[in-house]
């Protein structure tokens, strides 16, 4: 049986005898960002400047530790993406942004061999230049409450020490030795946890169902097919702290009595899958994971399973099918996987970020996990906060907090059409992805929560959030929606496959000018028979984004087709093109590129455009050279 | 405690029904449906028999289970808006040249718009054209009719346990297809034709040859007679409203002769002589410790799923030949000097109750030396059906006639061919006498008899093990267990259709279980009302030795009666050439790339091979392709260069034989 404690104290009198430590953010935008350079350069650095270093503690083995003035390690995703790379310099906190190769000698010369801050590589206030120095200060971070995410972008995910050292292990142990699968679904039902992939769920009811089944055989799934566009929370928390995530699926087993485990993951997350696959060889190697479990007897293996790129396969049904070698389409429910799931036995699936909380609400015990979030919503959930926002990236907040808070205090503001700060130029926020619905202003001081945003007709999805402002056409982003889910559509139900291409097609018919008000009827009604009448939730919801585009910005739908014109002119059809007559010098180059003929005048006369004939190409206003045409 | 189930606020008695769909059947609501098949897992794909269910709301009735006191409401506004809008999608992108489709009368598409009375359609059509699968002998495939119900690819799955169609790709890309989008007859379809039996509009149906027929009626200095196979005469008369347990073999045969066919004979006299020759082949073998069990191979469709999945039974099938292939030798034989034709102006069409059949009469070892096809065409059931009503016959009163002689005498063995079991029950009436088997007065073998998938006898005081299945799942199922040693008989009787011949694809499109039934029960019926029920009692068949065959498995018989297997690729034998160069006499290096061989690290030597011989600009030394399944999966990955084929391959052999053979040819 795997001595945790040991394993903790050893890595702490390990880590005590380095002076400094050195955390390069290694997640996938980082990396993309050179970040893995940033990380090379600095270790030369280190090892130039004369000081001790290592990136490897081998806490492990006690005859080995000696004293390291500086451990480097190279974590998961930070969540501030938009700053990548980062580099912290522990134990004063400094935090650094996009941080170059060139920068390292610097770098190490002035905050690692002394303690001076580098000015200039700190993260600055866009709006007001003020310079902050860490995660301790930086409002991105300061007004986030990272729970989920707290160890994540902060302990080094391919080293298992380090998590134990971080309390990790320690509720999955206390699962099979202190409580019985009984006690532990009821302890997570009372908890309030709720699936944190779309459903919203209990998750201790979800694993009754499947405790309660007399199988000898049963399955924990752990759902890592994130593939909503902008959503990269499972990514970063597989990336950047995948034993949270072992550690979740094992209580998990233990709550239904399952010896067998699959992550399905993302093909497209190389790296998550590396790291995944890294931290189950470890936990097997310490006999956390495989035939005797924590010295119980139990016994519990996890395989990683790649998907194929499919969307669907994210929902339960479909996922299951594509781990049993089908194709993957959702089958009608019930049967329920928690009663017939995986090659027919009772399976649980459950999301990462689920899993990754698991521990946690343990560590915490119910009292202090509800004191967070709202009443039916306890708990964190982190967001990928996207669009025209100021700070990008992956936050987390109790459940309640509202969208004013999240866009104007932790996303920094809005970012108008010219790039600037301007919170008027606020429009929407497209939240929980293709899934999800548009939100106004109106709902700025809507707590978010699972009921409160189904309410709205938003749901929390899989927590993408992508800020809009007032230049974005709702048409326009309900058709790029659209297309999206028509594309992924798995094609097996009726509703969604005709359903999701003939709304696709409506509004390219609408955006194209050629819309009228019978479209707009039409487009509602084939909404409402998509959502009431597909088969899967995907197809279900796949019609979110047109109906709250239309429930809210009817007027906007009905200038696309009543008068012909794009409020933003963003839809190209319906942006009329003018003719300054303070600009017109009546040059005549227009009328002679023109292709259709669409424009009169004489010569250094102003000259106008027949809209009836112009087709809208765009000619004329390349080849004005006095910029009178718009 | 009976319990009920109230349905549109009337109580239903819920006894076994497995969902609210066939509850409503019960209390005689039909709800519309494609995707619900009772025989088929439930998939609830159409969507179009959602129904109200209070506390619950909208749910599919085929998924839905009853409970007790559940109070369901089947035609709520709702409801009929979505069945609405769900149909009139489908119709958006169906391509409604409904007139010219072969299954306009029985056209599920239509009669559910017609009955939700669709008017207007409101959307355009938002998919391309597809092309249709022409090249089978038996099916054609039009994509532009699909509603994707997915019948087909679950009917060829789970019943027939071959999956040679399934769906590809997504959104508006979703298609039924076959492996690598080949045609049906590059695959491994068995043109058991079940596909389009269970598919709901015009997607998949019968290939048709009524042109072909119809010129060679047309055609003076040609002679054409018809066989016509036992199972026709019990499902012919649907096609004209007639019950499906009505009897019609004498009306087809005056039908037959009113459209021109010269002579009408039966196909039951060749089931009479397979009888004769099978069994004298099992008795040879069960005597002199031949290969058992010995399996029939009457179905077209079973022998070519033998070929491509059991080749290590090849040689348990027995050699004889089809009833229908067995008539066309005989008939090619015989005919000329009885009719006074040439040979060449003679012309062989059968009326089969089977798509399979089409594709068994082009079989190469079918045609003689002299480019005579022993049957020239095959038609089915429908097709009759339709040359019937092309020409105009008032089916229901033509004054019934008999079949021509010598070849149109048959017994009730012969007859009761077209029944699963059938054939067993026929060879052991024949080898009564031989095994010591009691027939009963009404020569009824009910042992053999039944509905289900796989039955099981033993007679002759154990000294007779015999095994009857129908669908090929079952059949796999069961020869697998021979294979592996867990099963031993003396005959397995393998029909690929549910119900044998009777429920084959060529029959007119069956829509209630009940129509099965009655077909079985009416050809048995026909068997008691004959007046001889054993193939050796058939004093045609009788002639036919004395003047021809001399006796049972003799050289004529083999010659004319006769065939052989060959193991099949399940797949043709296509390759992807990836390398460059168009140098002739280049080496050739072959890697399969079949799923197996993939897992073992082929696609790693392929690229591999790619790359070295690309770095070396070999390209016109050697030729490299991708194959497909090369069938020798254990041993995988196979790779081959040149004439060496290589198991269980090795990059850095592989490279070694390269590099040696480039070496040669720089010389």
């Amino acid at each position: 049986m795997p001595n945790l404690e040991l394993i903790r104290e050893q890595y702490n009198s390990a880590r005590a005898l380095c002076t400094k430590r050195i955390v390069v953010c290694a997640g996938t935008g980082c990396i993309a960002n050179g970040s893995l350079k940033v990380f090379d350069a600095l270790k030369n650095a280190v090892a130039l400047s004369g000081l001790e270093i290592t990136v490897s503690l081998k806490s492990d083995k006690p005859e080995e530790h000696k004293h390291h003035d500086v451990y480097m390690v190279g974590s998961g995703c930070q969540g501030f993406c938009q700053v990548g790379p980062l580099v912290t310099i522990e134990p004063n906190g400094i935090m650094y942004g996009h941080v170059k190769p060139e920068d390292a000698e610097d770098i190490v010369a002035r905050s690692v061999v002394k303690d001076e801050v580098i000015e200039r590589l700190l993260y600055h206030n866009p709006e007001d230049g003020t310079p902050y120095k860490g995660v301790k200060e930086i409002p991105f971070y300061t007004k986030q409450m990272r729970t989920g995410l707290k160890d994540c972008g902060n302990v080094d995910p391919l080293n298992i020490s380090e998590y134990i050292a971080h309390e990790g292990y320690f509720a999955a142990r206390d699962a099979f030795t202190k409580y019985s699968p009984e006690e532990l679904c009821t302890f997570y039902k009372d908890s309030g946890l709720r699936g944190r992939g779309g459903g919203g769920f209990s998750t201790g009811m979800k694993w009754n169902f499947a405790r309660i089944e007399d199988n000898p055989k049963k399955y924990v799934i752990c759902n890592g097919d994130e593939g909503d566009p902008g959503a990269f929370m499972d990514r970063s928390i597989l990336e950047g702290n995948p034993h949270s995530v072992i550690e979740g699926m094992l209580i998990a087993a233990r709550a239904i009595g399952a010896d067998e485990g699959y992550v399905y993951m993302r093909m497209e997350y190389p790296l998550a899958i590396q790291r995944i696959r890294k931290a189950i060889v470890n936990a097997e190697e310490l006999g956390i994971l495989g035939d005797d479990v924590f010295g119980t007897g139990s016994s519990f293996h996890i395989s990683v399973m790649e998907g194929a790129g499919a969307f669907v396969c994210g929902e339960e049904t479909a996922l299951l099918a594509s781990i049993e070698g089908k194709r993957g389409m959702p089958n009608p429910k019930p049967p329920f996987p928690a009663q017939k799931g995986l090659f027919g036995k009772p399976t649980i699936i459950n999301n990462v970020e689920t899993l990754a909380l698991v521990p946690i609400v343990m560590r915490q015990g119910i009292e202090k996990f509800r004191s967070v979030g709202s009443a039916k919503s306890p708990g964190t959930k982190t967001f990928a906060l996207t669009g025209h926002v100021a700070n990008t990236g992956l936050i987390e907040v109790p459940f309640g907090t509202t969208l004013r808070k999240i866009v104007f205090e932790i996303g920094g503001g809005v970012l108008d059409k010219d790039g600037k700060i301007n919170n008027d130029a606020f429009k929407a926020v497209q939240i929980g992805g293709p899934s999800g619905g548009c939100l106004t202003s109106e709902h700025l001081d809507l707590p978010i929560d699972y009921d409160s945003l189904g309410a709205v007709g938003a749901m929390v999805g899989s927590g993408g959030m992508v800020v809009m402002n007032d230049s974005t056409c709702m048409v326009e982003t309900a058709r790029y929606f659209m297309g999206f889910t028509q594309h992924e559509s798995c094609g097996k139900c009726v509703p969604c496959r005709e359903g999701t291409r003939q709304m696709l097609e409506m509004l390219e018919d609408i955006c194209a000018g050629e819309g009228t008000e019978e479209t707009l009827e039409l487009l509602q009604e084939v909404g409402e028979t998509v959502k009431l009448a597909s088969l899967c939730g995907l197809g279900k919801t796949a019609p979110n984004p047109v109906l709250s585009t239309l429930r809210y910005f009817r007027d906007e739908y009905e200038a696309h087709v009543k008068a012909k014109y794009c409020p933003t002119k963003q839809c190209k059809a319906l942006t009329p093109i003018y003719i300054d007559p303070q600009l017109c010098r009546g040059c005549t180059l227009c009328t002679r590129v023109c292709p259709v003929g669409a424009i009169s005048g004489e010569v250094k006369q102003t000259h106008v455009i027949d809209p009836m004939i112009c087709i809208k190409c765009g000619a004329c206003i390349a080849a004005c050279k006095f910029k009178a045409i718009s | 405690m009976e319990k009920y189930v109230y349905i549109n606020d009337r109580p239903v008695l819920w006894e076994e029904e497995i969902n609210i769909l066939e509850l409503a059947r019960k209390a005689h609501i039909d709800i519309p449906t494609f995707c619900y098949h009772s025989d088929l897992s439930v998939y609830g794909a159409c969507r179009l028999c959602m129904v109200e269910v209070e506390g619950r709301g909208l749910v599919t009735s085929c998924s839905t289970q009853p409970f007790e006191g559940m109070r369901v409401k089947t035609h709520t506004e709702q409801v009929l808006k979505l069945r609405k809008t769900i149909v009139e999608m489908l119709l958006a992108n169906h391509d409604q040249n409904c007139p010219q489709c072969s299954r306009a009368t029985d056209c599920k598409l239509r009669d559910i718009s017609n009955r939700l009375n669709i008017g207007k359609v409101r959307f355009r059509q938002t998919r391309e054209f597809k092309s249709v699968d022409l090249g089978s002998d038996c099916l054609v495939r039009d994509p532009n009719k699909c509603v994707l119900c997915g019948d087909c690819v679950r009917f060829c799955d789970e019943i027939q346990s071959i999956g040679a169609i399934d769906f590809a790709g997504r959104g508006l890309e979703v298609n039924v297809a076959s492996a690598y989008g080949k045609s049906l007859a590059q695959v491994d379809c068995v043109n058991c034709g079940q596909c389009a039996a269970v598919c709901p509009t015009g997607a998949i149906v019968v290939k048709s040859d009524i042109p072909q027929a119809w010129t060679a009626i047309h055609d003076p200095s040609k002679t054409v007679v018809a066989q016509i196979a036992p199972a026709v005469r019990v499902a012919l008369g649907e096609m004209f409203g007639l019950a499906a347990n009505d009897m019609t073999t004498g009306k087809m045969v005056a039908a037959m002769k009113i459209i021109g066919f010269d002579q009408v004979y039966d196909t039951s006299f060749a089931a009479d002589l397979t009888v004769v020759e099978e069994a004298n082949e099992f008795i040879a073998r069960k005597s002199k410790g031949g290969k058992l069990p010995i399996f029939t191979s009457c179905c077209p469709a079973w022998v070519k799923f033998a070929e491509q999945s059991f080749p290590s039974l090849l040689d348990n099938l027995s050699s004889c030949r089809s009833p229908q292939q067995m008539f066309g030798a005989i008939a090619k034989e015989r005919l000329p000097k009885l009719l006074k034709v040439d040979k060449k102006d003679l012309v062989v069409v059968s009326i089969m109750p089977c798509t399979a059949k089409k594709y068994e009469c082009k079989r190469p070892e079918f045609t003689r030396e002299d480019g005579i096809p022993d049957v020239d065409i095959a038609l089915t059931t429908q097709e009759i059906g339709r040359m019937i009503k092309e020409a105009g016959i008032d089916f229901e009163s033509v004054e019934p006639e008999s079949f021509d002689l010598p070849m149109g005498f048959a017994t009730g063995a012969g007859v009761i061919f077209g029944n699963s079991g059938g054939v067993s029950e026929a060879v052991l009436r024949y080898a009564a006498d031989k095994f010591n088997i009691p027939v009963p007065e009404n020569i009824v073998l009910q042992e053999v008899r039944g509905v289900s998938g796989l039955r099981e006898a033993t007679l002759a005081d154990g000294n007779l093990k015999i095994a009857v299945v129908h669908g090929l799942r079952n059949a796999r199922e069961l020869c697998d267990k021979i294979v592996a040693g867990e099963a031993e008989y003396d005959i397995v009787e393998v029909m690929a259709c549910p119900g044998g011949c009777t429920g084959g694809a060529g029959q007119p499109i069956v829509l209630t279980h009940k129509q099965r039934r009655d077909r079985t029960t009416t050809l048995y019926h026909a068997d008691r009302t004959m007046p001889m029920h054993r193939a050796q009692d058939n004093p045609f068949i009788h002639e036919l030795y004395d003047e021809l065959l001399i006796e049972p498995n003799s050289h004529k018989a083999h010659e004319l009666l006769h065939t052989a297997y060959r193991h099949r690729k399940r797949i043709d034998d296509d390759e992807l050439s990836i390398s460059t160069g168009d140098a002739k006499d280049r080496c050739q290096i072959r890697v399969c790339v079949g799923t197996s061989c993939y897992l073992r690290g082929s696609q790693d030597i392929l690229a591999k091979t790619l790359q070295l011989v690309e770095e070396n600009a070999w390209g016109n030394y050697f030729d490299i392709a991708a194959t497909f399944c090369s069938e020798k999966c254990d041993k995988g990955p196979n790779v081959t260069v040149g004439d060496k084929v290589i198991h269980r391959a090795e990059l850095a052999h592989i490279k070694q034989l390269i590099t040696e053979e480039a070496a040669r040819r720089v010389k």
